[in-house]
């Protein structure tokens, strides 16, 4: 699998990932030779084997829907980079 | 200054010394050897010197526990309440966690000491420690050589000294691979043993915690400490924890341990082959039963490992985005742009490789090629232990295919870096625990040997581990630091 530049500009804005322009192709290099690697899963054939997403096969927990957590917002704003009035802020988003 | 958890919880009882001495005996040697070593982040003298006062007085009122007083340094990936907790990543410099992990919590009840947080790999993303915003760290054993990683500043903390015993993380080896480089006993639990709650999350399907130190009595009783059922992670076991201190008796007479003949095939490092045969004689000698067993998917693990892994961590990175915590870039123009340059800036290149891979993997038209590929060969490497564990009771091999290689040597080639993990990333994926012990040099550098339980087996592993340290004495070698 190789990857064009125009494909790592694609991803890193999916992933809202700001790349230097000049470093998109080391960028091209790297991800394609990972994806090689990755291209030896297809030596097998597992379609027949279902797929495993926790180790122990275990389902998720369920829980009374209570309120466990108290009000620490003073708290955590105290590490936020910008805010007022008890919101967080970031530039206008609606013009 | 190379005291066991043991030895100093001894000290510590008959009154040889009080926690407040231990704590400035350490505190003194990471002043002298942590700027060559960079073991540690963040060095907490304060914090420690108040946890061991207290400490004394919960002694002298007769309520210590087992490990009252006793120091301890905690990777920088375990959130610390007051105390910044960076994960080695600029996009976390300025992090003061405002809540305990649950591990950090549990040690404070036990009344540890907390020396410092230790240096790792950025969001224990790496195999070298290089990859932290924080600087690499340098092998106790040979300061031109990576300690290993991505717990590398904790392992070579305990290696050098500066720590009787440390936490880490394992998410494809980043305990057992680092504690293999720098000659200190490390184990990673059965996924769920310990609770995530408050470990920053790399690949919430692989990451476990779990201890370092200088044998497997001690990491026993640290593992007692961490290993408990917690509401708050919802994957952590409600199964019962054992006395792991108690069952490191049990001795190995009779014990069927299995060899994967891939672990010992091309790509391993010949002179680490032989060391390992020489543990094997004294495991044999000590009554176990020694049989080839094959594990024949390995050679998936690492394709498989890194497309599960990199998924996980596109998803659980994306929560780092300038907006409520962490790094953001200055004057962002709009919304988006903040989210970008705020990422962009805060995260290595690994990381963002590693974004980058689990983003296109998961996204539309590749999602079923790639992660659910990945998630079907990792139930074929899960089978292809419990085929084993039907035949033997411990599965044993290198921890390694190398020892620690120099600084820089692999930088410019990740897939290089990758290939280092064949040993240890295959029990992430089927979720059970191993642990690495010292059993060897080459070139003046540690050699480890990775120990394979059954889920839930901690207990067998460390008391295989012990009754091989009853009779060796690799694990008590330290390395030639000036003073």
């Amino acid at each position: 699998m190789t990857l064009k530049s125009e494909d790592i500009r694609n991803i890193a804005h999916l992933a809202r990932l700001h790349i230097d322009e000049d470093a998109i192709d080391d960028y091209v290099d790297d991800l394609s030779n990972i994806l090689s690697l990755v291209d030896q899963m297809n030596q097998i054939d597992s379609s027949s084997v279902a797929p495993l997403s926790n180790p122990l096969d275990a389902t998720q927990r369920l829980r009374a829907d209570e309120v466990t957590e108290t009000n620490q917002r003073d708290k955590f704003q105290q590490i936020a980079p910008d805010v007022a009035d008890g919101f967080y802020r970031v530039p206008k988003v609606i013009e | 200054m190379t005291r066991s958890v043991i030895e100093i919880c001894a000290g510590l009882a008959t009154g040889e010394f009080s926690s407040v001495e231990i704590t400035q005996d350490y505190l003194a040697r990471i002043a002298l050897h942590n700027p060559a070593l960079n073991c540690f982040i963040s060095v907490t003298g304060e914090l420690a010197l108040e946890q061991a006062r207290q400490a004394d007085a919960v002694r002298a009122a007769g309520n210590a526990g087992a490990l009252t007083g006793v120091p301890i340094a905690h990777k920088d990936l375990f959130c610390t309440d007051g105390v910044r907790t960076s994960c080695g990543s600029r996009i976390l410099d300025n992090f003061i966690a405002p809540y305990d992990a649950t591990v950090i919590e549990q040690f404070n009840q036990g009344g540890t000491v907390m020396l410092g947080k230790t240096n790792m790999d950025e969001f224990a993303m790496g195999s070298s420690n290089e990859n932290s915003y924080y600087g690499s760290v340098a092998n106790p054993w040979n300061l031109k050589h990576v300690p290993g990683g991505s717990s590398g500043g904790s392992a070579a903390a305990v290696a050098a000294g500066l720590a009787p015993a440390a936490t880490g993380t394992d998410t494809g080896g980043s305990i057992r691979q680092p504690a293999a480089f720098c000659g200190v006993t490390g184990i990673k639990p059965t996924y769920g043993r310990v609770s995530r709650y408050g470990m920053i999350a790399f690949a919430s399907s692989l990451d476990q915690g779990g201890p370092f130190a200088r044998s497997a009595e001690d990491c026993a009783l640290l593992l007692q400490t961490m290993a408990k059922f917690d509401p708050r992670d919802s994957t952590s076991s409600e199964q019962a924890v054992p006395d792991y201190s108690a069952g490191l008796g049990q001795g190995i007479e009779g014990l069927k341990i299995g060899l994967p003949k891939e672990y010992f095939a091309d790509g391993l490092d010949s002179r680490i082959a032989g060391v390992i045969e020489t543990a094997i004689d004294e495991l044999r000698k000590l009554g176990a039963e020694i049989k080839e067993i094959s594990l024949p998917n390995t050679g998936l693990s690492i394709p498989t490992y890194y497309v599960v892994a990199m998924a996980e961590c596109s998803s659980n990175l994306s929560r780092f985005d300038g907006v409520r915590f962490g790094h953001r870039c200055e004057k962002p123009v709009d919304l988006e742009d903040l989210y970008k340059r705020s990422r962009g800036e805060g995260f290595g290149a690994e990381v963002k490789r590693r974004i980058l891979i689990g983003t296109y993997a998961l996204s539309a038209g590749y999602y079923d090629a790639y992660y659910l590929k990945a998630q079907q060969l990792r139930r074929m490497i899960k089978d292809d232990f419990q085929s084993a564990f039907d035949s033997v009771d411990l599965i044993l091999g290198p921890t390694t295919p190398e020892v620690a290689f120099e600084i820089g040597a692999k930088t410019d080639d990740p897939v290089s870096m990758y290939l280092q993990d064949i040993y240890t990333i295959s029990l992430n994926l089927a979720g059970l625990p191993g642990m690495s012990l010292p059993v060897g040099f080459v070139d003046g550098l540690p050699v480890g040997m990775q120990l394979i339980g059954n889920y839930f087996d901690e207990a067998g592993l460390l008391a295989a581990a012990h009754s091989y340290q009853q009779v060796s004495d690799w694990h008590l070698q330290t390395p030639g630091l000036t003073s």
